[in-house]
């Protein structure tokens, strides 16, 4: 009969030493680059949003900016 | 697309540091944190070299392995980037990197360390993609902006080749094979051709040393 209240005094002084969760780690929700930015400042040509538009911007910028021998031949 | 890599062409890097100040503008780093700079090679003598340094983002990335508060991780390009939320800047990640990538702000009280601070890719950290806060922390967020690293697109002799890897390996080989020579690419076999924790080795690409 007295057992219950006992409880009951025993579950809210118990619950003072559960621990919160502490894991730290890596964050998993970092935004894909390719859904952009939202602004309008941004490379011209492609569709924010949409991978393969992003990866062939991408692909272009590389052979127009770094591949010189494409440039120049 | 391949995952996200940097070579520097040392055939071509000729110590103008424009990789360096590029980088400090385009992301306001702080006096003291360097992402990335220039090491001169033989310094003085017939023959030297220079090759531009900064984080690699490697496919087996010690400084992952090592972080006790597991504060990095890897985008789905490849890039390794951090959380400065969770780094706790013990350090760890500077010892184990064998690039010296991982910098840290001196300006602390007592000279304690703050928050690691490296070479993003130019693609922020986690906060939301171009806001003020990611800004603040990681820098300019280039790759949302449909745009490569600031260091490799600033390049006055395109040395520094940044991009998906299989173009970037095709730029390079036939720059090689152009001109005869100059096939080594340093960091590229530590980076990316990993045999570390039992992974196999990735082949540097056809006709380049690693």
């Amino acid at each position: 009969m007295k057992l219950a209240p006992l409880m009951a005094v025993l579950a809210v002084l118990l619950a003072a030493c559960g621990e919160k969760p502490q894991a730290l780690g890596a964050v998993s929700k970092d935004e894909a680059a390719y859904k952009g930015t939202g602004k309008a400042f941004v490379a011209l040509g492609w569709k924010q949003g949409d991978r393969m538009s992003w990866e062939s911007q991408l692909k272009a910028r590389m052979q127009r900016g770094q591949n010189d021998y494409e440039r120049m031949n | 697309m391949a995952r996200m890599k940097f070579i520097c062409d040392a055939e071509r890097c000729i110590e103008c540091n424009g990789c360096v100040t590029a980088c400090k503008n385009e992301h306001e780093v702080p006096w003291g944190v360097n992402r990335r700079r220039v090491v001169t090679l033989n310094d003085g003598v017939p023959g030297e070299r220079s090759i531009s340094v900064a984080c690699m983002h490697c496919s087996d990335a010690p400084c992952m392995a090592v972080c006790p508060v597991n504060c990095f991780y890897r985008t789905d390009e490849g890039v390794v980037l951090h959380d400065k939320d969770v780094c706790i800047g013990c350090g760890y990640c500077s010892y184990a990197c064998p690039f010296g990538a991982p910098q840290f702000p001196s300006q602390g009280t007592f000279g304690v360390r703050g928050k690691m601070d490296k070479c993003t890719f130019c693609a922020g950290g986690p906060e939301a993609n171009g806001s003020q806060a990611e800004f603040e922390k990681y820098g300019r967020n280039r790759l949302a902006e449909g745009k490569l690293p600031i260091c490799a697109e600033m390049c006055s002799t395109k040395a520094l080749i940044a991009g998906d890897g299989d173009v970037v390996a095709d730029i390079l080989r036939n720059r090689v094979l152009n001109r005869g020579k100059g096939a080594e690419v340093w960091g590229w076999g530590t980076a990316y051709g990993s045999k570390q924790a039992g992974q196999p080795g990735v082949a540097a690409p056809a006709g380049v040393k690693s």
